[in-house]
């Protein structure tokens, strides 16, 4: 990446192509080159996660702050980030027949995560 | 609640395991009807309040107390959220709709939800339990001013998605969300910042919580306020068109826009065209107009103008909320009774400014013109160059943002952070094919076909509902901490805690710390070194200097000292001034019918003023000749033997003696004097004799000879009522 050099101010040069513009058109613009900069973002964050965003499926599937960090921690380390750390638990509560709670802690406690394993496993 | 009460927080505190929100969502107020103001022709304000302060002139207008239609905002957190929760009912009885509570110092930091209540440092740290306690305490707040209250925090730092989670689930009603402010304010990882953002904003959006960005920030860090102004559209419009289009609906958007210039610069020669601009490109969102805290420096009276000046804008052009950043912010120690003073300024100014747009409007030509049109053109070549980088994350890496130039110009002094920098950097991971999250809200791809459901289906079906949908699966955690919570900290203050016993206080109970204001006819130095001498001299302790102002640069200096003082207040020995009981007119009128009553009145003295005491006499002010008191007027500065004399010669009950002027005490001096030469002609015991002014104080002017005295707001009937009483007693 070059260091680039201080610039002086050159509005009236860069302004020509705008110059012409009515108000409206220049709203508008605005608002198209924000959708420009904006999409690439919204579109990351689609097929994306983070540790906070599994976290906080995990608080809605009704752990508390304390057991999602746990359970989020394990996920990270086995590499599952990728399957959702809610489906991890979920996965597991099918398999153990067990419930969401249960299936969590259990997580968060490093118990059963081959079966888990296994089963992302197969899907693939 | 009982408003001769103090809130109780033990109260408060219990039960929170089974409290729920009563709503969820922001409230705007709603706008008054015809008949609410009848006393003038508003043209913009909102419903009044069942409880409140009025401002202190109110005093002349029937004790009106009109409400601005805009939320009114105030920040209170003082790092001890129990102690909060009274300024919180405080400001709210002058103005305040908009609870906003700063977080504590580094939880933007922390990877995670903080529990239990621990004390904060600059901010009070933002959990469960202390979240449950304000919004309930707030409930109650809410119901005894008559009008709802929003409660809002931060939904940012490493932790955004899980603090959205909490504050959808405990009816946080508003929340400041802005990607941009993590990267650089917090210097954590832009990409994780963005994506975190998606969620929250999600979450933020089905509970109707409205947003506030980050964008005021750069006004605050940049080196020359003004400069930014192009880059603040831009900054504006990426917040609102990611948060569009996550799916937060425009109305619940607002744009934290702060006029960038204070005063001595021009300040509206600048700051309104950038208004102007701003809400042109920004048809249709919300505005919170925040104020500019920038030039803020510890005069209270310098921000309070800057305040007003704000104001002056956001009634030229538009806001929504109408912040009021607390007076002493420049000086980091805000108080009580800043918050109160910062939410009378903005009720005020905007009541004052009533109708603005209906008198004047703001010209679109000629210098507005351009100006306007300028900086809208600036904001979008610095569009087309951040594109031309790359798009936003490369640009923010080039340094773009906060540069001291104002675009195109730069000097490259910019905040840079790198893509794969800052905290939390490499935590953001691609969903897999089979990705899946079993809850409502939730942004982005999501594989629930692998589960049998459709995608318009609620995932959280599949566990029998979330949280959102099941209130009763939240966990509650109590404390974590046995030393560091609000039950320690209750049980240190319990011996001020409603009961009789009181100390000072500036932001936590029975803080002890008061201010001395002094002016020194000395310089700075000397004065602030003299200041010093004076509060440890008088007992304070840790006094240190907060303000200090150069009247002359040897003349003098005015100085405010705050300090600790170590003692209590023997409660049961304070003399307390009763009240004069008030008669009805009616009562007053019945008893003059059967005994007439002769006054004789004047301004003693050398003493020219004369409305005062032709307020309390003239019966076209309602004064006590509307009861058929027969007044003898002498006028002003009538030599004080002169009055007596006209007394005994009238055979008058009673003598009516107005002292205004109190330089060298003497108004008591003159008091002591009408006593005595009224003993001295022997009429003492048969004549009232009364005094008025607005120095004049009931104790002081009893202990000079009188039989009562009058201060500021006396009126006729506090006056007739007593002669009345006086008389009988004689």
């Amino acid at each position: 990446m070059n260091e680039k050099k201080p610039r002086s101010d050159d509005f009236e040069v860069r302004r020509t192509h705008l110059q012409s513009l009515s108000d409206e058109a220049l709203k508008n613009r605005f608002w198209s080159l924000l959708e420009q900069v904006v999409d690439p973002m919204t579109n990351l964050a689609k097929n994306h996660t983070t540790p906070s965003i599994e976290r906080s499926v995990l608080l809605r599937m009704g752990f508390s702050s304390l057991e999602a960090k746990a359970i989020v921690d394990v996920v990270i380390q086995q590499g599952w980030m990728g399957k959702g750390a809610g489906h991890v638990v979920y996965k597991l509560s099918l398999i153990k027949s067990c419930s969401i709670l249960d299936a969590g802690r259990r997580i968060a406690m490093g118990l059963d995560l081959d079966l888990v394993k296994k089963e992302f496993e197969v899907i693939r | 609640m009982n408003i001769n009460e103090k809130i109780d927080i033990l109260d408060i505190l219990s039960n929170l395991e089974q409290y729920r929100p009563r709503r969820h969502g922001w409230v705007w107020r709603t706008p008054a009807k015809k008949n609410d103001y009848p006393e003038y022709d508003y043209s913009d304000l909102g419903k009044p309040l069942k409880n409140s302060i009025p401002l202190p002139a109110a005093k002349s207008f029937k004790q009106i107390d009109p409400q601005p239609i805009q939320v009114i905002t105030t920040e209170i957190a003082s790092g001890r959220f129990e102690d909060d929760i009274r300024r919180m009912r405080m400001a709210a009885w002058h103005g305040a709709d908009h609870i906003m509570v700063i977080r504590t110092a580094g939880q933007s930091h922390f990877d995670g939800l903080i529990e239990g209540t621990p004390q904060g440092i600059g901010g009070v740290p933002i959990t469960r339990k202390q979240l449950r306690a304000q919004r309930k305490a707030l409930d109650l707040i809410e119901d005894e001013v008559g009008r709802p209250i929003n409660y809002h925090s931060y939904v940012s730092g490493v932790a955004g998605p899980e603090i959205a989670v909490l504050f959808a689930e405990e009816g946080v009603n508003g929340a400041h969300q802005d990607p941009q402010y993590n990267v650089l304010y917090r210097n954590i990882n832009m990409i994780r910042s963005f994506v975190d953002a998606a969620e929250s904003k999600t979450i933020m959006a089905k509970f109707g919580i409205l947003q506030i960005d980050g964008a005021h920030n750069a006004n605050a860090t940049a080196m020359e306020a003004q400069k930014v102004m192009p880059e603040l559209l831009v900054q504006h419009g990426i917040n609102s068109l990611f948060s569009l289009k996550v799916g937060m609906k425009k109305d619940l958007i607002a744009l934290s826009t702060v006029p960038p210039i204070a005063s001595p610069a021009p300040d509206l020669k600048i700051n309104l065209p950038y208004a102007v601009a701003l809400r042109d490109f920004f048809d249709g969102f919300r505005m919170r107009a925040q104020m500019n805290t920038k030039y803020m420096e510890s005069s209270t009276r310098e921000a309070t103008v800057t305040h007003v000046l704000n104001m002056v804008i956001s009634k030229l052009t538009s806001a929504d909320i109408q912040s009021t950043i607390t007076p002493d912010e420049g000086r980091n120690v805000p108080w009580h009774m800043y918050n109160i003073e910062a939410c009378d300024t903005a009720k005020q100014t905007l009541v004052g400014l009533d109708g603005l747009k209906e008198l004047v409007s703001v010209r679109d030509d000629g210098y507005m013109k351009e100006m306007v049109r300028e900086i809208k053109e600036r904001s979008v070549l610095f569009l087309e160059e951040m594109l031309s980088e790359g798009g936003y994350f490369n640009a923010a890496q080039e340094g773009f943002f906060i540069d001291s130039g104002y675009y195109p110009e730069r000097h490259m002094d910019g905040i840079k952070r790198k893509i794969d920098g800052g905290i939390s950097a490499g935590s953001v991971y691609e969903r897999d094919k089979d990705y899946f999250a079993p809850v409502s809200c939730h942004y982005g791809y999501n594989n629930v076909s692998q589960y049998g459901l459709k995608d318009t289906d609620n995932p959280s079906i599949l566990i029998g509902g979330d949280t959102f949908d099941v209130r009763e699966k939240i966990q509650f955690i109590d404390e974590l901490d046995d030393t560091d919570n609000v039950v320690v900290r209750l049980e240190e203050t319990k011996e001020y805690r409603n009961t009789f016993q009181i100390r000072p206080e500036v932001q936590w109970l029975s803080d002890s710390v008061i201010v001395l204001d002094m002016t020194l006819p000395t310089d700075v130095k000397h004065a602030s070194a003299a200041s010093l001498f004076v509060a440890k001299k008088m007992g304070l302790m840790e006094a240190e200097v907060i303000h200090k102002e150069i009247l002359h640069p040897s003349e003098g200096t005015r100085i405010q000292v705050k300090g600790r003082i170590d003692f209590d207040i023997p409660m049961d020995e304070l003399v307390i001034e009763e009240e004069i009981p008030s008669l009805s007119d009616e009562e007053i009128r019945e008893y003059i019918e059967k005994h007439p009553m002769k006054i004789v009145a004047g301004t003693v003295g050398e003493d020219e003023h004369s409305v005062g005491l032709r307020e309390i006499i003239d019966i076209k002010h309602g004064g006590i000749e509307k009861y058929g008191i027969e007044c003898l007027y002498l006028g002003t500065s009538v030599p004080i033997q002169k009055l007596i004399d006209a007394a005994i010669e009238t055979h008058a009950d009673a003598v009516l003696m107005s002292t205004i002027i109190s330089h060298d005490e003497i108004h008591y001096k003159n008091m002591k004097k009408a006593h005595e030469y009224a003993i001295e002609k022997g009429v003492r015991d048969q004549l009232i004799i009364i005094s008025g002014g607005t120095q004049v104080q009931s104790a002081l002017a009893k202990q000079a000879g009188m039989d009562e005295g009058f201060g500021r707001g006396t009126k006729g009937h506090h006056v007739a009522s007593f002669l009345v009483q006086a008389k009988r007693g004689k």
